[in-house]
């Protein structure tokens, strides 16, 4: 019988389950190193540019920023959603992973789950920030008020977006959390320091490992996983609804819900692929995250950067076919040709068409050929946010009020600082939390190993 | 007219017509009449304590006023023919404002107008993007009591100046025409306590007020006899980007030139 080895095996060097655990676990308990130091104080700089943007935000108003009367959304919007959609590939790959039986989403899902959730952190920073009064936000809240009382606006798709991101939020950071607590209880048991004994036991509430603890562990993940499938594909949508239920021109269509969500699961296993190389290079992880783990996530990108450009062209064949005199300019004179043309040509090469390159094996086994492609999608994605919703807004209806935009340095350093946000995080994620998770890991070594006696076995006939 | 009815014929809605039972205000512009000189920009702004917000902020596209005159221009390009335009927000019946603002901060009332509340705004700017006829302002920085705007609002003299009718508004909130509400309440108060029934062309806008080719007219759409529904019901009336369907409570009567053939 043929049997295609469509994946190579998931963990190399022949472990032992033992050796699985101290060699995740290596990092958390060796000396940290001195490049750690310097990347974090490159991310709190970063995150100082942030905190100084945003007080000059707070203080003095988002007149500070480059958006006016006619461009009111700028780049904070841009960020939030490209944040937003990075923030899907955690949850996206635990559980679309999961449905679909990919064995090999074990040894990445924990550092994507850490991404989307300081990723989300990132992108609810944007829309409090963008508000002309920010200390006013809880307005946004329904809560029983003394001022009427005075309920929110249930037809605003704001008021979604509030509800679906703090949820997506909720649910995945106690998922990203709750998958970590028989590993937290591994480091506790193996830590020598009484320091570390103790804060990881309280992070472990108290594991023991026991079979009623596991069964409990399992009916928790199955609960959290069934509830953040049906957010994954929840969120990204409502966002699509900030726009898609405006009257806006480029902006009022339907294709925008599924659109987002695989543009959002696009970006986010781009970001994944980022952090993936990274983090095998830096700390050695080449057993467990193998070649054929990147290939793998390469081979999805190719298929979803083509629903991108199908997505793209069906964007401009709608303005075409619609016959609406807007609609064409729009994509005709001011998008494809018009001042943002650049903005919609790294978009549509970047997402559509410099991917493709994973086709070839090549491209896909080489690792800095991955990573730079990896990082030119997180760009082209970034474009795609910009391309919907500056140019919309910068020429709609009436000619007078058309106006450019471009951002300030407050605006730009505001995202500067989420970035260094975000860089951060990633790296107190790589220090102190198993980067892999061991127990699931575990589950998978052994299927691995019978799995290559069968093969063995097949051999001798 | 015929492009009108092609409008109507599509506009198919699931929701039921709100039928406005006491007053529906509206105003119509005669474009024939409008020579653009601006005198509604600057009434509107002095009795509604627009601020003044300097020539760089103008220049970042972030002026205040409630009422633009926007000009088209036709025929030669060396000696064109130019068409004014004014455009304040539309009050539209079917505003998309309206409905996508999360707090509820620019609802409608049941005379018709589209009301800014104020101290709801959290400033989101959702309106100001769905807006396609871009009449909505946005405060982008504390204009009064600021010494980064040293203008009128600035000293105790200057701020003698201000409205005491009207709200003078913070930063981070939006803020837009109003149809002058503060007149049509003052109005309305006086005809209630003398018992009587509001006149037509007893309220009067400040547009309206200084408008000096009479091109402008506010009144009550729901009472047949007024002027403003002889306006709206003559064949030149047409509203603003009215495929849309919007439903704007303003109607524009389009410009006739007498050409030679």
């Amino acid at each position: 019988m043929y049997n295609s080895e469509v994946r190579g095996r998931l963990i190399t060097g022949d472990k032992s389950l033992g050796q699985i655990s101290r060699e995740i676990i290596a990092p958390i308990h060796a000396k940290t190193p001195v490049w750690w130091y310097f990347a974090v104080l490159v991310g709190l700089i970063m995150f100082g540019i942030g905190g100084y943007s945003i007080f000059l935000t707070l203080t003095k108003g988002i007149g500070m920023w480059g958006v006016n009367n006619t461009v009111a959304w700028g780049w904070a919007i841009i960020n939030f959603v490209w944040w937003i959609g990075i923030g899907h590939a955690g949850t996206a790959f635990s559980i679309f992973l999961l449905i679909l039986r990919q064995k090999w989403r074990t040894a990445i899902n924990r550092a994507a789950e850490a991404m989307t959730v300081v990723a989300v952190f990132c992108a609810s920073l944007f829309p409090l920030m963008h508000m002309g009064r920010p200390w006013l936000f809880f307005y946004i809240f329904p809560y029983p008020n003394t001022r009427g009382p005075l309920w929110v606006n249930f037809n605003s798709p704001l008021f979604w977006d509030f509800v679906a991101i703090s949820a997506y939020l909720l649910i995945s950071a106690s998922f990203w959390y709750f998958g970590m607590l028989p590993d937290f209880a591994t480091i506790r048991d193996t830590a020598k320091s009484k320091i570390k004994k103790t804060v990881y036991g309280i992070f472990a509430f108290g594991w023991t490992g026991s079979s009623r603890e596991w069964l409990r562990f399992e009916g928790l993940s199955f609960v959290l996983g069934g509830i953040a499938a049906v957010l994954v594909v929840s969120v990204h949508s409502i966002v699509s609804t900030d726009f898609a239920v405006s009257v806006e021109v480029g902006w009022h269509t339907t294709i925008f819900p599924p659109y987002f969500v695989v543009g959002a699961i696009f970006s986010g296993f781009a970001m994944v692929l980022t952090l993936v190389v990274i983090m095998r290079g830096l700390y050695k992880m080449n057993d467990f995250i193998t070649d054929s783990h990147i290939d793998a996530v390469c081979r999805v990108l190719i298929f979803i950067s083509l629903i991108m450009g199908t997505a793209y062209l069906t964007e401009i064949f709608m303005a075409w076919y619609s016959g609406s005199q807007y609609e064409i300019y729009m994509f005709f004179h001011n998008r494809l040709t018009g001042e943002y043309a650049f903005q919609f040509w790294a978009m549509f090469v970047s997402n559509a068409v410099i991917p493709q390159l994973f086709w070839f094996k090549g491209m896909r086994r080489r690792m800095w050929v991955v990573f730079v492609i990896s990082i030119i999608i997180n760009i082209g994605m970034w474009f795609e946010r910009f391309n919907i919703v500056v140019t919309s807004l910068s020429r709609d209806y009436l000619p007078s009020t058309w106006a450019s935009y471009s951002p300030t340095w407050v605006e730009i350093g505001f995202f500067v600082g989420t970035l260094g946000m975000f860089i951060t995080g990633v790296l107190l994620f790589f220090r102190f939390v198993p980067m892999i998770a061991i127990s699931e890991l575990k589950s998978v070594a052994k299927f691995d190993k019978q799995r290559n006696e069968n093969l063995k076995h097949n051999d001798h006939e | 007219m015929k492009l009108k009815e092609e409008h109507e014929k599509h506009a198919v809605t699931l929701y039921p017509e709100v039928e406005y039972k006491g007053h529906h205000w509206g105003m119509a512009v005669d474009l024939s009449s409008c020579t653009g000189c601006g005198n509604c920009s600057v009434s509107c702004q002095a009795e509604n304590n627009i601020q003044v917000i300097g020539k760089e902020q103008v220049r970042n596209r972030r002026i205040m006023h409630w009422i633009r005159i926007d000009r088209y221009f036709s025929s030669d390009a060396e000696n064109p023919e130019v068409f004014h335009q004014p455009v304040m927000c539309q009050h539209c019946d079917n505003a998309p404002c309206e409905n996508v603002c999360p707090v509820s901060a620019t609802p409608h009332s049941d005379e018709g107008l589209n009301q800014m509340a104020y101290n709801r705004c959290v400033g989101t700017k959702y309106c100001v993007n769905n807006c396609p006829y871009k009449v909505r302002r946005f405060n982008w920085f504390q204009y009064v009591q600021n010494d980064e705007f040293d203008f009128a609002s600035n000293s105790d003299l200057g701020r003698m100046v201000l409205n005491p009718d009207v709200t003078v508004r913070s930063r981070g909130v939006v803020e837009k025409c109003s149809f002058c509400v503060q007149r049509i309440q003052e109005k309305k108060i006086k005809a209630k306590v003398e018992g009587r029934l509001l006149e037509d062309q007893e309220i009067q806008t400040a547009c309206v007020q200084s408008c000096p080719a009479n091109a402008l007219v506010f009144g009550d759409m729901n009472n047949p006899e007024s002027k403003i529904s002889k306006y709206m019901k003559n064949e030149r009336n047409y509203h603003l980007l009215e495929e849309l369907h919007t439903l704007p409570s303003v109607g524009y009567l389009t410009k006739v030139r007498n050409k030679k053939a």
